[in-house]
């Protein structure tokens, strides 16, 4: 047994080495800003850094999807270390918020820099940059003029043309969740079961998938969100799909945001205050959605000149957090549809 | 050093392994267990060894209580070697660690030479760098003695340990092992079921049935005056023909009056088995004693007949294997018996 | 050797490694809330008979192919001898060092209608050209038996190497050819281990995420997902977990019987050395093909094609941060690989000394884990580290997280999840001690805890080798525990690979994906070298 213990107390002596020698920067004068993240890390360290920098202050991260963080903030309870919760979906900000897990924040900066649709009444979350999901289509196969709205894929004519990703991707259920909310659930189940039958091949597990098979001619049409398209396009001059924005008629194109708010717990809440402010203001706003070919929240800024040439859109205005509300009801609505 | 039980027992469940088991062996002197398989010789070792904990009773080494009385002294603690009916030789390591195994002296040249002393002691010095796999079962066996012998144990326990080697290396090895257990001047006890190996080696043999002892004796007493009709039975080959008693040293049987030392004080016209063993009975051509060869093996020297006597009842003889007899044939016996063992018929 | 040590040691593990388990169950339990009905009637109708069917198909299709690639490779290296077969002995174990979800977006990425590959033979062979679908049970099936018959492969080339001589002799004295010896007598007699391989790799299936959802493939485990994440039913989500631990004590049941029948097996020592069965002209250049195909697509061409997207994206994403993730990847498995190592061998022990109810449980629930999917039993650590943390405060005053969020938390994780894999090895090497050894070595005056350091570690050494590697791959290839319980500044290789590819970044995920192929080629490289030293000394 004793043998035992002197292999568990070696054990201990490197965990306790490894930790020193390896447990990141050394902590900045300061309370460190600990941010939990859902958008990755390849999108926000540097800003990260630079805040920290800038600050005088260490800022901690874990980056995570949404809701596996959700459900850690949610176990931690009142003793996680996280003082901000970012998000890359509004529906997981709905849900942050109804579990408890964010708090109010009055800000006049962030409340004149974000606009109303795009951030939560009471002040838990702000949108940070704003993504569509909207159709794309092959240049080489497909007139502009051939499309219209969300609910046209579902025509006969795209049978055996439409791509879609999986009916599991949060991108996928908030668009839904979204549509059960303008035209109900009955119409919105009709309307999905008519895309699964246009299907073109099994559900992708990604965007970029779905927008290479549109390219390698595998369907025609698919959904996705805006800045996979962005980079792709960044990567391969000519890469020949483009985007159109749906409903332009109707309700506007489906927006959703990556957004974020300070938590309920927050040890360092004036720092997680003055870090949203800087995340929104003009300078940061800009690089914040053009690392990632996205749309700044705050409409004073300009996107990436590449994503404005995708022109401009009418948005769907209805507030992105009510998405939240029906996001079960989509779930299963797509459950149902046969959507996998 | 003195190995002393006193009134040992250990039950397994419902099952009884040894009843109230009490014997010695003298320091310096080789002990044997026998009997039968499941006659619980396996669980008196062990528990002398510290392997079984007995329910009751006492274990005792040069006057040391091991187990008994509330005391308990585990078996690393008892000095007490035991070789194992496998060998249980380390295999990862050679012969000669095997055998420094137990050795716990300071100095690691000290070690080495008892070591290789214990196996030259066994003849087996020239093997000293071979791993267990690559000796045969009789060297295995010697180097599990010397490893057992080398720690200068108060007592060496052998557990069966020729049943698993071929039979013409047993009596040498046997003679071998005695020669070992005497030049260390060590205290033993063995446990076996074939009697040949008990002979073999012990000086002193204890019959066991059924956790009972039904005798404590030296060879040559247990064969030729069994205490019991287990033991008769189980010691040496034997037949039992009825006679009555006459008088003090007299039987009268059907081969005529038998004069000798009885085993049994019987009172006279008591009703008697009288064990007849190969060596009582003589062949002589001479004698009007006739049986009829029922059975007949050759071995070498002898014969070994069975014979069918005229009530009907068998004997066995050895019979000098110049004396040639058919299945079916009647041949002259006589009796030559000087010690007579008895049994009250019941 | 005190009374009650022997009941202690296993109580212990067991406490600590069921500590996530019990943390879940205790959260159904609790949870348990009015809402769910509607839930349950919803996944009734439309979820479960699907992914349960799915799952089924999934599980026993991977198994067979497992069982069939790790079983006929282990018995061509192992007790033939054709064209590269001392090349392929230890070369078809690397693929242990891929990780399912790397194999996967591998094959996606390469195979599926828009991959290289199949617009390379549209465009030789025309538009028409009939690619079968890579994303479909099939393709998914197919990867991850790639994956997992490394597992096979590994326990049955042990067994043969041990048995192969005296069974092929057997067979030949029997008039049997070497084929029908394999079946008739090899597969027999290695059934114990093929089987403890097989039941790996079905528990591996079973709790896998990763793979998976590349695929899109819906199983158990993706529901469990989807209802906690997607309907936010935590409830639901572990009632379905529950379900599943119904499915994994099943498996475990499978692989005791067959390390009941593995002890008998291994009692017989003695182990000669027998030439190889030469297999001649064109039936060994069928073995080097076979081998060099399942090498070629569980390995090579995916490293290949890792290799070429890693060297696209160095020059942005390569630097020293690197060296961090390399390091605590390596530290994290090293120190998993320990901890579950010393756990087995405490149960190990225990099992051997005090081989009754008690210790059994204990066994069972310890390794209940590796079947059960990665971010159940993260909540569960965090949930029952929570708890401990606030008696802690409530004793100790302060504030703040104390175990919670610790590389503790890390390697408790990792330990209720690989316990199984370190627990088997250890078994099997505890079996195959004869209890007479023991007796012997206390004879000759050893305390037990000599025993343990001069008779038990020597000569469970390769068994205790073959369960640390296990570990130490497993854990460097482990996602969901270190995404959702690493601490601060705690970021590994596989977290770089998930930040990419949630992203869709696959090519930038080739990078950290080599890496881990890389790292986890030397701790493959010591098992196949240390089975070639045994074959030798066999």
């Amino acid at each position: 047994m004793s043998v035992l213990i002197a292999l568990l107390g070696r054990l201990v002596a490197v965990y306790a080495l490894a930790a020193v020698a390896w447990a990141g920067p050394a902590p900045a004068a300061g309370e460190p800003l600990v941010v939990y993240s859902a958008r990755k890390y390849q999108l926000v360290e540097q800003l990260f850094l630079e805040y920290g920098r800038e600050r005088g202050i260490e800022v901690k991260s874990v980056t995570d999807d949404g809701a596996p963080l959700i459900q850690r903030l949610t176990a931690e309870g009142a003793k996680s270390p996280a003082d901000v919760f970012i998000s890359v979906d509004a529906g997981d900000l709905w849900r942050a918020t109804e579990a408890g897990l964010l708090s109010p924040v009055k800000s006049p900066m962030l409340e004149s820099a974000i606009p109303a649709h795009l951030r939560d009444p009471a002040g838990h979350w702000f949108g940070l940059a704003v993504r569509a999901r909207t159709i794309a289509y092959s240049t080489e196969r497909v007139k502009p003029a051939e499309l219209s709205t969300y609910a046209a894929l579902g025509d006969a004519r795209w049978n055996g043309k439409l791509c879609l990703r999986s009916g599991k991707a949060v991108y996928n259920q908030s668009l839904v969740a979204m549509m059960i909310g303008d035209i109900g659930e009955e119409a919105t189940e009709r309307l999905v079961r008519s895309w699964v039958a246009n299907l073109a091949a099994e559900p992708f597990s990604n965007d970029t998938l779905l927008l290479k098979a549109i390219a390698a001619g595998q369907c025609d049409v698919g959904i996705v969100n805006t800045y996979y398209l962005g980079r792709l396009q960044h990567e391969a001059q000519g890469f020949p799909v483009q985007i159109f924005w749906a409903d332009q008629k109707g309700r506007g194109t489906h927006v959703n945001i990556s957004g974020g708010g300070v938590t309920a717990h927050a040890k360092n809440r004036a720092e997680a205050i003055r870090f949203l402010e800087w995340l929104a203001s003009p300078d940061i706003q800009q690089r914040f959605a053009a690392v990632n070919f996205e749309f700044p929240a705050n409409e004073g800024v300009d996107p990436l000149p590449e994503v404005k040439a995708w022109g401009e859109f009418k948005p769907n205005l209805v507030n992105v957090g009510t998405i939240g509300k029906t996001q079960s009801a989509a779930v299963m609505l797509i459950d149902r549809a046969g959507w996998h | 050093m003195r190995l002393e039980l006193r009134e040992v027992s250990k039950s397994f469940g419902d099952i009884t392994a040894i009843d109230r088991l009490s014997f010695s062996v003298g320091a310096g002197r080789i002990g044997c267990l026998l009997g039968p398989s499941g006659s619980g010789k396996s669980t008196v070792l062990r528990s002398i060894a510290g392997f079984e904990r007995p329910d009751a009773g006492e274990v005792l080494a040069g006057g040391e209580l091991l187990s008994g009385r509330g005391t308990w002294v585990p078996p690393e603690r008892r000095r007490i070697g035991m070789v194992f009916q496998d060998f249980a030789l380390f295999p990862h390591l050679d012969a000669l660690a095997n055998v420094a195994f137990g050795l716990h002296a300071e100095d690691r040249d000290k070690r080495r030479r008892r070591a290789l002393e214990m196996l030259e002691l066994v003849g087996l010095a020239a093997e000293a760098g071979r791993f267990p796999h690559e000796l045969s079962g009789g060297q295995q066996q010697r180097v599990s003695l010397a490893r057992a012998l080398a720690p200068r144990p108060r007592i060496v326990l052998l557990d069966e340990p020729f049943s698993n080697l071929d039979a013409d290396v047993r009596t040498e090895l046997a003679q071998q092992v005695r020669a070992a257990l005497v030049a260390e001047g060590a205290t033993a006890l063995l446990v076996t079921h074939d009697q040949r190996e008990a002979f073999a080696i012990a000086h002193e043999i204890g019959v066991l049935r059924a956790g009972r002892l039904e005798q404590w004796d030296a060879p040559w007493r247990l064969y030729h005056s069994p205490a019991t009709r287990f033991v008769a039975d189980f010691v040496g080959e034997g037949t039992f023909i009825q006679g009555t008693v006459l008088g003090p040293g007299r039987v009268s049987t059907e081969l005529g009056v038998i004069e000798g030392e009885l085993s049994t004080d019987q009172p006279p016209g008591t009703h008697v088995d009288l064990l007849l063993r190969p060596d009582d009975v003589i062949h002589d051509d001479a004698s009007e004693l006739r049986a009829e060869v029922v059975e007949r093996a050759f071995r070498g020297a002898q014969f070994r007949y069975k014979l069918r006597l005229p009530s009907g009842a068998t004997a066995l003889s050895f019979v000098p294997s110049h004396h040639d007899h058919a299945i079916g044939e009647h041949i002259g016996i006589r009796l030559d018996a000087q010690h007579l063992v008895g049994f009250p018929r019941g | 050797m005190r009374a009650s040590s022997p009941r202690l040691g296993p109580a212990v593990a067991a406490i600590t490694v069921a500590l996530p388990m019990i943390a879940v169950l205790i959260a159904v339990v609790h949870g348990a809330t009015g809402t769910d009905a509607e839930l349950w009637a919803h996944l009734r109708e439309h979820v479960l008979a699907r992914v349960v069917a799915n799952t089924v198909i999934l599980v026993v299709g991977v198994v067979a192919i497992a069982a069939v690639l790790g079983t006929s490779l282990a018995w061509l290296t192992a007790a033939c001898e054709f064209p590269g077969r001392a090349f392929f002995s230890w070369a078809l174990l690397l693929p242990m060092a891929m990780p399912a979800y790397v194999l996967a977006f591998v094959a996606v990425a390469t195979l599926d209608y828009a991959g290289a590959v199949p617009a390379a033979l549209r465009g030789w062979f025309g538009d028409g050209f009939p690619v079968p679908p890579i994303r479909s049970t099939g393709g998914t099936i197919a990867v991850l038996a790639l994956a997992g018959y490394p597992y096979v492969y590994l326990m049955a080339r042990g067994a043969f190497l041990t048995h192969g001589a005296r069974v092929l002799e057997a067979a030949q004295s029997l008039g049997l050819g070497p084929w029908v010896g394999l079946f008739r007598v090899a597969v027999p007699l290695a059934r114990p281990w093929l089987a403890g391989g097989a039941a790996l790799v079905a528990m591996e299936t079973l709790a896998d995420f990763g793979a998976v959802s590349v695929f899109n493939y819906d199983t158990f485990t993706t529901a469990i997902y989807q209802a906690w994440f997607g309907l936010f039913s935590i409830e639901t989500a572990l009632g379905l977990a529950l379900f599943l631990l119904v499915l994994v004590a099943a498996a475990l049941a499978v692989e005791h019987i067959a390390r009941g029948r593995a002890r008998f097996a291994a009692a017989d020592a003695g182990v000669r050395r027998a030439e190889r069965l030469r297999l001649p002209g064109a039936r060994g250049c069928c073995a080097f093909a076979f081998a060099a195909t399942v090498f070629a697509l569980g390995f090579l061409l995916p490293a290949v094609a890792l290799a070429g997207w890693a060297w696209d994206v160095a020059a942005i994403d390569l630097d020293s941060r690197y060296l961090g993730y390399i390091v605590r990847t390596l530290g994290l498995a090293g120190m998993a690989a320990l901890a579950c190592l010393a756990l087995a061998l405490v149960l190990g022990y225990a099992a051997r000394v005090a081989d009754g109810a008690v210790t059994r449980t204990a066994s069972r629930v310890a390794t209940l884990g590796y079947a059960i999917p990665g971010t159940v039993l993260a909540v569960g650590v965090v949930s029952a580290l929570g708890a401990i943390d606030d008696r802690w405060r409530a004793l100790a005053g302060g504030e703040g997280l104390w175990l919670q969020g610790t590389v503790f938390a890390l390697l408790l994780g990792y330990v209720a999840r690989f316990l199984a894999v370190a627990h088997g090895p250890v078994i099997g090497g505890f079996t195959r001690i004869r209890p007479s050894l023991e007796e012997a070595a206390r004879s000759l005056g050893l305390s037990t805890r000599e025993v343990v350091s001069r008779l038990h570690l020597p000569l469970l050494g390769a068994g205790i080798g073959t369960a640390a590697l296990l570990v130490f791959v497993d854990v460097m290839k482990e996602m969901p525990i270190t995404l959702m319980t690493r601490p601060f500044g705690w970021d590994t290789l596989a977290v770089r690979v998930f930040e990419m590819t949630a992203e869709g970044e696959w090519e930038r995920a080739a990078l950290p994906s080599l890496a881990i192929v890389v790292a986890g080629l030397l701790p493959v490289a010591l098992l196949t070298w240390r089975m070639e030293r045994a074959a030798r000394a066999a």
